[in-house]
């Protein structure tokens, strides 16, 4: 097949490049100098809370905004000014998918195939998407799920070189979820570059070739899901069969700096009611196991579970937002 | 969940469709949807019609014609004008707005021209409709004739120019206005016109300050332009022409400089 595009730029390029991207409304920055690469035929995340600047970042990318700064780059393009080549190549899907409400499945994905040269038979991708069923259900009586799921239909349609997806599980169910992920990597395997955001970490754990966590507008992390995950610092983490006091908490703490392990630990509480706790501040040993095991022991409460090391990419991501709060205070 | 008839390929292949390929498609879409509101299709269709069937019927409006239906016949060909261009268009664009379907369009390979050139073609297949319908009631229903002097250039530079300043108006709404203001202001508007607009009432039999007001308006210029070109009544056309193309240059220049597509 070839290329309706060529693209500026040759294969071995990124596809997306940003460099010290700033946009500001009113006077505040809402995305603040921003840098990263995408590789082509890679599946990029940009994680972060709601209000990061993830949706302004990515709707500079898909040429809506104009940046206030910096300099980005889609397939070799400049978005804002080179739009028409861009807008055939790379699919979208926005967070309000903007499909008139008395329209159908069917018709929407016809129109849209109607705007590129190859697309994509449209009953085919209604049945790849799961909506054959409801190909001729108006928009407004679709599902939340089925509604995102017509959202990447449109983005697929064109047979994009890249996709610029903004939060693609929202509202899906769990196995809506796991098969919007299966149609994502099989983007990969087919060479389609995609860029996702989304707040899920599941959505960049089980997809994504790296991911971006951005808050406040700026990168706070940049690597491989596994290599975020495994940079959370070792802790001790254990469960109890109930819940101590916060007074109990306080004799743990006391007991732990005291002569059976000597270090300063705060007792951080995982679960509120469940018995989930986190040693803060220190280093997971074999004494500071006994030790914990013995205070457990002598107040009668059972350990269900003991466990150390790095955490999950969910405690590591909930660290550099912390980290990144506590940095700007 | 599929049946085998799955999409098996993702390998890219982009490309955009020929622009005049899109424009129809999107047309297409339009008409559909238009056809699909019921709304739509009171204010294009029923409204028109029954006002032209019930005023041609009980004579009670102080025409200036013979008959009341060569005043009545160009009075609400101008209001599905009306209806169409600034009622139609412009609810259903303020509403894609405020959903971002024009956002998404936007997004997509169909160019801003297309989607304009789109929505103009629906809006001059709905009116063909309109006067094709209209027409066939006055003639077969009430035994309309084209008047003395007809032009049909005269008639499509009415309509064409009318179009122009009433869609301009409703672009202009919907692309500055909040959907519920658009929705209501175009309404309004059309009631509006309908009362003092030279549609139903002639201009003349109006209170002295509201017909110099209505004179000014292009609703009852492009009545009188209509009546013109239809034989219905005598006169210059260029008068009332060159004001319908006037307000037709305004709103269109000032909807295209206002608008807001998000």
């Amino acid at each position: 097949m070839t290329l309706g595009v060529a693209a500026a730029g040759g294969q071995d390029d990124p596809a997306i490049v940003v460099r010290g991207l700033v946009k500001r409304y009113g006077g505040r920055a809402v995305v603040d100098g921003l840098s990263f690469d995408i590789g082509r035929g890679e599946i990029f995340g940009l994680l972060g809370p709601n209000g990061a600047g993830k949706t302004t970042a990515v709707e500079i990318l898909e040429g809506y905004r104009k940046a206030d700064g910096g300099e980005v780059r889609v397939l070799g393009l400049d978005p804002a000014r080179d739009a028409s080549p861009l807008r055939p190549t790379v699919g979208l899907m926005l967070q309000e998918n903007g499909i008139y409400p008395q329209a159908r499945p069917a018709e929407i994905v016809r129109l849209f195939a109607r705007f590129h040269a190859r697309p994509h038979d449209p009953d085919a991708l209604l049945d790849t998407v799961g909506l054959l069923d409801a190909a001729t259900t108006p928009y407004r009586r679709l599902s939340g799920g089925q509604k995102q799921r017509l959202g990447l239909a449109l983005a697929l349609v064109g047979r994009p070189e890249l996709v610029i997806l903004d939060e693609p599980t929202a509202g899906m169910d769990p196995a809506g979820k796991a098969a919007a992920r299966e149609l994502i990597a099989d983007l990969r395997s087919a060479g389609v570059t995609v860029l996702l955001t989304t707040h899920e970490l599941a959505d960049v754990e089980r997809l994504a070739d790296r991911v971006a966590v951005i808050d406040h507008g700026r990168l706070v992390a940049l690597a491989p899901p596994s290599e975020l995950a495994s940079g959370a610092p070792q802790r001790l983490r254990f469960t109890l069969d109930r819940a101590l006091t916060d007074e109990e908490s306080r004799e743990l703490e006391a007991a732990l700096a005291g002569e059976s392990a000597g270090v300063e630990a705060s007792v951080r509480v995982l679960g509120e009611g469940v018995g989930r706790y986190r040693l803060d501040g220190a280093d997971p040993s074999p004494a500071l196991v006994r030790a914990v095991a013995a205070w457990c022991a002598d107040r009668g409460a059972l350990v269900v579970e003991l466990r150390t090391g790095g955490g999950t990419l969910e405690e590591r991501y909930l660290e550099l937002l912390g980290a990144e709060a506590r940095h700007r205070d | 969940m599929t049946d085998g008839r799955a999409v098996t390929s993702w390998t890219p292949a982009p490309g955009a469709a020929p622009v005049w390929r899109a424009t129809l498609a999107q047309a297409a879409m339009e008409l559909r949807l238009t056809a699909r509101r019921g709304e739509n299709l009171l204010v294009t269709l029923v409204i028109p019609v029954a006002l032209l069937v019930f005023f041609a019927s009980v004579n009670v409006l102080p025409t200036t014609t013979a008959r009341p239906i060569e005043f009545l016949l160009p009075g609400i060909l101008a209001l599905a004008v009306i209806s169409t261009s600034l009622v139609n268009l412009g609810i259903a664009t303020a509403y894609e707005r405020a959903y971002g379907v024009l956002k998404r369009l936007g997004g997509s390979p169909l160019p801003r021209g297309g989607l304009v050139a789109a929505k103009i073609l629906a809006v001059v297949a709905i009116e063909l409709v309109q006067l094709a319908l209209l027409v066939a009631i006055a003639a077969l229903g009430f035994g309309w004739t084209l008047g003395p002097g007809a032009s049909l250039t005269v008639v499509l530079a009415a309509l064409g120019s009318g179009t122009l300043a009433f869609a301009g108006l409703g672009l202009l709404m919907a692309g500055t206005l909040r959907a519920e203001a658009t929705l209501a202001g175009a309404n309004g508007l059309y009631l509006l016109l309908l009362l003092v607009g030279g549609v139903v009432v002639p201009v003349d039999q109006l209170p002295a300050l509201l017909g110099d007001i209505a004179r000014l308006l292009p609703a009852a210029a492009l009545a009188d332009a209509l009546r013109i070109g239809l034989g219905m009544s005598t006169g210059n056309a260029v008068g009332p022409l060159a004001l319908v193309l006037a307000w037709g240059i305004a709103t269109s220049l000032l909807a295209i400089k206002l608008f807001r597509w998000e």
